[in-house]
């Protein structure tokens, strides 16, 4: 056997990169809840634009999108715009205004602004219900990058990168998860970038993927790599690549939830708590999306480079022939072939009766370099960027879930006595917890994994986005109609994915043959983050009317959030 | 906290002035993304740029690459609001 096969590079490659995550965590160990929050307020613009960068490219960004948008074609922009456009509204409408209010939560926030417990604890309940279902998937990611590239079964993988996550999150809070997320952007980045270019110069002779798949192809035929996708498509019986299939009023719907739901993911929002001033507050968010838009412009080109060797490599190809890498995949279920009509082919069409293949778009990317035979070395480098990917975003969301049980549930609600001490130790403890549960997920993940995700971005949607927006645009509105508008909001969400996606309210026979026909204004419950968050607006803005107006300290508030001078210190003044 | 009635109103001239610039940007947000990256999308795809439609390259790049730029001028803009208000800090 190779000495330096991809297992060997993967071993050196990922036990390196979780060494420096440690020697990170150990340099920046968190001695305040100050610390612990909000790394102490003082992180620097380019610094927290990239552990904002690495926070949000989570597994899914990393590993799944560019395979999702390589089976969907056009339609796969939902994502990106979506996934991009929610930090214009961040830095023009959130960041500045949440920095300079200065504290540690997004419920914190909530419970201030609309001076009630009631308002605090639904915040709190809908940041534990977000942040808990998008770690499982992380935790998930984890599991599958180990059993692929390690070879360990998928338990053992999550619980490795639990023990990591653990360690550094319990240990240097949001201090060492910013400067580990900072060497995180580092890996993944060149993770996904040197093996794209590589790509790109092999397919197209250009080296920029972002221009390389718009150009002719190197083969000498002149012919354009998009036009020939087009036409490989068709003549499998798919649409054509650069059109998509989606309806556009979901395409609308799908965009509009998922970039508004970016906005008020509450991993997303307190990142913003960490820097210095309300300008850098601004700065940051724009340097966290031009980090962003490296990955994100260059994953549809690494999409239609992935789909295009996919096709070449398997399409009417003889079983027998497949290279290595499809052997490998296959023994992890995540390709899987049976000869229907017996010829030892692979028939690859879009016709279900007569398609023999079933790819999971989880692979495109890992195993991207494979196909286009890239040296070893690039192939581990893409494990270890998986593995960045994925915890960087699991610590993030462990740090919410550890600030709203200890900070607004503990400290705000429950025992407003408990000492400083009390309150880290108490941080610290459920850190470990919420790493408990989410590594349970990821072993035995629940079905409905996916199901879950688009309840994530729909309820980040429906309820803090309009919360926080009418809280800093609106001096009006009261805690009545901020209430009733999230409460609102979130209730039309949940019940259209019970109705939806489980089919709760008929047995699930309609949900399992995916009635399209029946969705309300033909919005797949994707995009219904879109609508829920109108109804919330609707109601909070028809209840503030009739209910009294907000104390005028709270009035004065808004007024002083307003403008930056003086930000003040994030959480409790020093003593 | 005593308020002079000279600072409300400069606080308010500033805020103005802010929801200028947040309009201009949300609006060529809303135009590039949801316009020419979707409403429009097969209009622009009639039109090449090398490789690409242009309704097809908005969605998958062109709208990105906009919104990037949009905050740095709004960066931009602001921290010379700042300046001119005495807000800067």
């Amino acid at each position: 056997m190779d000495p330096w096969s991809v297992q060997t590079w993967t071993y050196i490659l990922v036990a390196i990169t979780f060494t420096l995550y440690i020697g990170i965590a150990v340099w920046s160990k968190a001695r305040s809840t100050r610390d612990f929050y909000v790394a102490g307020g003082g992180v620097s613009p380019w610094a927290n634009g990239m552990a904002t960068a690495a926070d949000w490219m989570s597994a899914a960004s990393f590993i799944s999108m560019a395979g999702i948008i390589s089976f969907a074609g056009y339609d796969g922009a939902v994502y990106l715009m979506g996934w991009t456009g929610g930090y214009v509204l961040l830095a023009l409408l959130l960041a500045p205004y949440l920095r300079k209010f200065g504290k540690f939560t997004v419920p914190d926030f909530i419970g201030d602004r609309y001076y009630s417990k009631q308002a605090r604890l639904v915040a709190v309940a809908c940041a534990l219900l977000v942040s808990f279902t998008y770690v499982a998937g992380q935790m998930r990611g984890v599991g599958i990058v180990f059993s692929r590239f390690l070879e360990v079964d998928i338990t053992s993988g999550v619980l490795i990168g639990m023990a990591i996550v653990l360690f550094y999150a319990v240990l240097g809070g949001m201090k060492g998860i910013t400067y580990t997320q900072v060497a995180q952007y580092c890996v993944l980045i060149c993770a996904f970038m040197i093996p794209a270019i590589f790509i790109s110069i092999q397919m197209t002779g250009n080296p920029i993927p972002q221009w390389g798949f718009g150009s002719t192809l190197s083969d000498g035929s002149g012919m354009y790599l998009l036009d020939k996708l087009d036409g490989l498509s068709q003549e499998l019986g798919f649409s054509a690549y650069t059109e998509g299939s989606k309806s556009r009023v979901d395409v609308l719907a799908i965009t509009l939830a998922l970039m508004v739901g970016t906005a008020g993911l509450p991993h997303v929002i307190i990142r913003f708590f960490t820097v210095k001033r309300v300008r850098d507050a601004r700065k940051s968010a724009g340097l966290a999306l031009l980090l962003i838009a490296v990955l994100y412009t260059t994953a549809p080109a690494v999409a239609v480079f992935a789909r295009t060797n996919m096709i070449e490599t398997v399409s009417n190809r003889p079983y027998d022939s497949m290279p290595e890498w499809f052997g490998k995949w296959e023994a992890t279920g995540l390709i899987d072939f049976t000869d229907r009509n017996g010829d030892g082919v692979i028939q690859y069409v879009q016709d279900p009766e007569r398609n023999e293949l079933r790819i999971d778009r989880d692979i495109m990317v890992l195993a991207n370099p494979e196909i286009a035979r890239l040296p070893n070395w690039l192939v581990a480098l893409v494990a270890a960027g998986g593995l960045a990917a994925a915890l960087s975003t699991a610590a993030g969301l462990l740090l919410v879930i550890s600030a709203s049980v200890s900070h607004d549930l503990i400290k705000k609600t429950l025992r407003p006595g408990i000492s400083e001490k009390g309150e880290l130790r108490a941080a610290r403890l459920s850190a470990v917890v919420a790493v408990a549960v989410a590594g349970y997920f990821g072993i035995h993940p629940p079905g409905f994994v996916a199901a879950v995700v688009a309840l994530a971005f729909g309820l980040a949607a429906a309820s803090f986005f309009p919360a926080i927006i009418l809280g800093i645009f609106h001096k009006r509105m009261n805690r009545e109609g901020a209430v009733a508008g999230m409460v609102a909001g979130v209730a039309t969400m949940i019940f259209y994915i019970l109705k939806f996606k489980f089919g709760v309210f008929d047995g699930g026979q309609a949900a399992a043959a995916g009635l399209t026909g029946d969705w309300w204004f033909g919005i797949s419950p994707e995009g219904f983050g879109a609508v829920a968050m109108l109804v919330n607006f609707a109601v909070a803005l028809v209840v503030m009317r009739f209910t009294a107006p907000p104390p005028a300290a709270v009035q004065d508030l808004v007024e002083d959030i307003r403008i930056p001078g003086g930000a003040r210190e994030a959480g409790p003044a020093p003593h | 906290m005593e308020q002079d009635p000279r600072d409300l109103e400069k606080a308010q001239a500033y805020w103005r002035e802010n929801i200028r610039y947040v309009a201009i940007l949300l609006a060529v947000w809303f135009l590039v993304s949801f316009g020419a990256g979707i409403l429009f999308v097969d209009v622009l795809n009639g039109v090449r740029i090398g490789g690409f439609k242009l309704g097809f390259w908005f969605a998958q790049q062109g709208s990105m690459l906009v919104f990037v730029v949009l905050i740095f001028i709004y960066v931009w803009l602001m921290n010379r609001l700042d300046r001119k208000y005495q807000y800067d800090e």
